[in-house]
């Protein structure tokens, strides 16, 4: 590459004449190479979430009609939500009993994601002691990460349908008389789906924190004479809890504002807050779904920062 | 400690072979049923074994037209790919020093990661439609929208890419050793000559490990994509519109194609990465190693 090319392309040095300034022919300041740097993706993360959001808020205090959006301020997005709920009391409305029924899945989940990614990543981090297979096993767990979710939804079909392996093999052993209806299209086949799609975002943040563990710690409580559980309770999982917080907050998030997973495994029976942002666009009520948006934010940014009370995730990255 | 490996081990490998088994059980399950026979149903038993549904889905005669959705799936993977290795190469090099608005993007980039899909899908809609009424008000009654799959839709896979590139790339230069460059200034190489003849070389098997996910992850997105595209479909949104009105084993077959793709260019990049890994080793000097 010439000299000149490579002056051009420099992001040290001022590329052509236009901004060259006379006092200082050659170089630019720090301070503007990490704003040409950073600044593009900056501005795609302004474009396309930060602006976003705050019209989402905006939006969601618009007026609407059938047809289209009404830019005046109207509460009506959030009053139509909430319709009827006063009226109820004590009893829960639907928009509350939907948002309860949301938090119960996303516990499930999370709890069988936080068990079955703590055990994986365990195994990982300190039984396979050859890199070759550590590596090897990890890419294992990683690779469904990297293809469509919706596939790896509908194969549950085969298995869980009326006429499913699961069915007709326990059909077969005569362990049941008529398939088991509440297999697929289900709220368990909801939190089955889940777990197998997001069990992946606990597994690789616990891993991390569990591979930077000095070893020689696990040695010397040992050598203090501690057991295998009391090393687990009081040195591993203390060690181990940034990792566990991320995880956490990664499919507690995916899983409050999920409506695909919901839909298709619940065979769109399930109500769910994602699920109600979904149905309010579709028929063209985008005020109401801002507002359900707006809701559906507040109370995942307070669970992330009861969350990030425990770790400093910065500190952590 | 023990001699052997205790207990725990075999305990928790039959977990983990559990574990895996739970993950790909169910996929491998769909890929073999989408070699049904052209009797066959969405169930096993197997009616037979064919590639009539796969040869129907590329005849175009099936339920979508997969020849125009899959090369918008491509056409978006691979500039989400360009665009997201770009991008958070440059900016993984800027977190290496400090900069005013450090923290304003770093928390971007987390918040975009976990600030549910569905919000940041609509809020990208709200804006384009916005975008459109001040358009059709002040300068053209005609014009349509401004969305789709190059302007709002690549927007929405960036959000979704972009932290992952990032994240990457802190990890990159966590361990990476400056006096190389240091090194490299030293013997009289311009900014753009370090970072073309060291750093690149040294951090290029995670840069492809970046573009690697930049493709995958634009190529299977769904909730992003779902209000944000416009008026065409993905790949994977056609594939979710199917799952309501299936009765044949098309769909099957279209998962299998979707990833098959995903598990070609997954290999190409592990391929490629394990081989530049190798060179490296092969060529790189250990020159002080012996020192520190």
């Amino acid at each position: 590459m010439s000299e000149e090319v490579l002056q051009q392309a420099s992001p040290g040095l001022i590329p052509g004449s236009g901004t060259a300034r006379a006092a200082k022919p050659t170089r630019l300041s720090p301070s503007f190479i990490s704003w040409l740097q950073a600044g593009p993706m900056m501005l795609v993360f302004l474009a396309f979430f930060l602006i976003p959001l705050v019209f989402v808020v905006i939006v969601s205090f618009w007026d609407y009609n059938e047809y289209q959006l009404l830019p005046a301020f109207s509460g009506r997005g959030y009053t139509d939500t909430f319709e009827g709920c006063i009226a109820q009391l004590p009893d829960l409305c639907t928009i509350g009993k939907t948002y309860v029924k949301t938090l119960k899945l996303c516990f499930m989940v999370w709890a069988i994601t936080l068990f079955i990614g703590f055990w994986v990543a365990y195994f990982l981090a300190f039984h396979v002691k050859s890199k070759t297979w550590q590596m090897g096993l990890s890419l294992l767990c990683t690779i469904p990460f990297w293809t469509s979710n919706v596939i790896r939804m509908i194969a549950w079909i085969p298995l869980l349908g009326r006429n499913g392996l699961v069915n007709s093999g326990l059909v077969k052993t005569g362990l049941i008389n008529h398939p088991l209806e509440w297999l697929l299209f289900s709220e368990f086949s909801v939190v089955l789906a889940l777990v197998h799609l997001f069990t992946f975002f606990m597994v690789v943040p616990i891993f991390n924190s569990m591979i930077r563990i000095d070893k020689s710690l696990i040695e010397a409580a040992y050598d203090a004479g501690a057991t295998g559980f009391q090393t687990l309770v009081n040195v591993i999982i203390p060690l181990a809890k940034p990792g566990i917080v991320i995880g956490s907050i990664f499919v507690i998030t995916i899983v409050m504002g999920d409506f695909i997973t919901i839909g298709v495994m619940g065979g769109q029976q399930i109500a769910a807050a994602g699920k109600i942002i979904e149905t309010r666009v579709n028929a063209l009520q985008f005020p109401a779904a801002a507002a359900n948006a707006v809701i559906l934010l507040v109370i995942t940014f307070l669970i992330i920062t009861m969350m990030s009370r425990i770790v400093d995730i910065k500190k952590e990255l | 400690m023990k001699e052997g490996r205790p207990r725990s081990f075999y305990v928790l490998a039959i977990f983990f072979a559990g574990y895996v088994l739970f993950l790909y059980g169910p996929m491998i399950a769909i890929y073999v049923l989408s070699f049904q026979g052209p009797q066959g149903g969405l169930t096993f038993p197997m009616n037979g074994v064919s590639t009539f549904w796969i040869a129907k889905l590329f005849q175009g005669t099936g339920i979508v037209d997969l020849g125009a959705a899959f090369r918008r799936s491509l056409l978006l993977g691979i500039i989400v790919m360009i665009v997201t290795v770009v991008l958070s190469v440059a900016a993984g090099m800027a977190f290496r020093r400090r900069f005013k608005a450090q923290s304003l993007l770093f928390y971007s980039a987390i918040a975009s990661l976990i600030v549910p899909s569905i919000i940041t899908s609509l809020g990208i809609s709200l804006e384009f439609r916005i975008i459109d009424d001040l358009i059709k008000a002040h300068w053209n009654e005609n014009f349509e929208t401004s969305m789709g799959l190059l302007t709002s839709g690549l927007g929405a896979h960036l959000t979704w890419t972009l932290p992952f590139g990032l994240l990457i790339m802190f990890a990159i230069f966590n361990r990476f050793d400056p006096r190389l460059e240091e090194a490299a200034r030293d013997l009289g190489a311009t900014p753009w000559q370090t970072f073309r003849h060291v750093v690149l070389p040294i951090i290029l098997p995670s840069v492809i490990g970046i573009g690697l996910f930049g493709f995958t992850l634009s190529w299977d997105e769904l909730a992003r994509s779902s209000q944000a595209i416009g008026a065409v479909n993905t790949l994977p949104l056609d594939l979710q519109g199917l799952t309501t009105t299936v009765t044949n084993p098309d769909i099957y077959a279209l998962g299998t194609v979707i990833s098959a793709v995903s598990f070609t260019v997954i290999t190409l990049a592990l391929g490629t990465i394990h081989m530049l890994n190798k060179r490296q080793a092969a060529k790189g000097s250990d020159a002080g190693k012996g020192l520190v």
